[in-house]
């Protein structure tokens, strides 16, 4: 957590939350909609989903990081999140080869 | 985070009063919230791997269907729900930095995007209804097997995610009431954070709804 307080009332920042980053990756966040929805136009064939679900994966990392807060928890926390992932991954990975290759 | 929760005993204790209040763990509740979320990532991911072999099966009927869905209404909702997420992190910065009454703002504000999403919601469900398609609608009935699976996912996917803004919305309303008592204060913020790591799930979600069923062609 980014916030202490000291003892003579002042606020001290490790990691100083502030306003200007979180827009940055705010419009950030908003341009990858745009170039989503740009690409979702162009005919990728096979290709289409992976890029869709490819840029959707980038926006999650910037709101996970950094809107949630994830960057700066304990690794406690990181720890929990890629176990979460990688059981997702496996359930998708082992149904993908289930439904694709039957 | 441990820090924190260990300075934030510090200083009460140092200011000599809410002894009560010197068990509280701010670490523990945050780590109880991201267990929580975990658990509706799975909720959501079952439905996602739905969608992903009834896609894989129907394709060419998901595509047929996916053209009656307005890309601009999708859009304007993942705009409103991105800015909400920033709102959130907006109103929990100004309560760290003290500023009660920006949080509150921004707080309402983002409490408003939850509603502008549902508003937007309201018309493009009611477009559909009116056109006799929703789960055991007529239309929808003529339809073929494809078809029916789309929308039924359609449905049930950002059906729960609307129940899950609704739910966003009362709680952060009840958050909303907590910093106006003085409940949620500058010391004492890790409820405004749990309430905003559930506003970030919902916005999570979405990003992953909106082009699986907006963006097909």
């Amino acid at each position: 957590m980014s916030h202490t307080d000291t003892n003579d009332g002042k606020i001290a920042h490790a990691h100083d939350p502030r306003y200007g980053i979180n827009i940055m990756i705010w419009i950030t966040l908003l341009s990858l909609t745009v170039i989503t929805i740009a690409v979702a136009g162009i005919d990728l064939g096979n290709y289409t989903l992976l890029v869709a679900m490819f840029i959707a994966a980038i926006k999650s990392a910037f709101v996970i990081n950094y809107f949630m807060h994830i960057k700066f928890e304990d690794l406690l926390f990181k720890l929990f999140l890629v176990g979460v992932i990688l059981v997702l991954l496996v359930v998708f990975v082992l149904t993908g080869f289930d439904v694709f290759l039957r | 985070m441990s820090t924190n929760s260990s300075t934030n005993v510090a200083h009460e204790e140092e200011h000599g009063h809410e002894h009560v209040h010197d068990l509280r763990d701010d670490y523990g509740s945050k780590l109880g919230m991201w267990l929580f979320l975990f658990t509706e990532l799975l909720l959501f991911g079952g439905l996602f791997l739905l969608y992903m072999a009834y896609r894989f099966e129907y394709f060419p009927e998901f595509q047929l269907s996916a053209k009656s869905l307005k890309i601009w209404m999708g859009g304007l909702n993942t705009i409103i729900l991105l800015t909400s997420s920033l709102t959130m992190v907006l109103s929990i910065i100004a309560l760290q930095r003290r500023k009660i009454k920006a949080s509150i703002y921004w707080l309402i504000t983002t409490i408003s995007f939850a509603f502008g999403f549902l508003v937007v919601k309201y018309f493009e469900w009611s477009d559909k209804f009116s056109h006799g398609i929703f789960p055991g609608g007529e239309e929808l009935a003529l339809k073929t097997q494809g078809e029916k699976i789309f929308y039924g996912l359609y449905f049930s996917m950002t059906g729960l995610h609307g129940l899950h803004v609704i739910i966003g919305m009362i709680i952060l309303t009840f958050i909303l009431v907590f910093i106006v008592k003085g409940k949620v204060s500058p010391d004492r913020f890790v409820l405004l954070e749990n309430g905003g790591l559930y506003w970030h799930l919902v916005d999570l979600i979405w990003i992953f709804l909106f082009p699986l069923f907006y963006l097909l062609h």
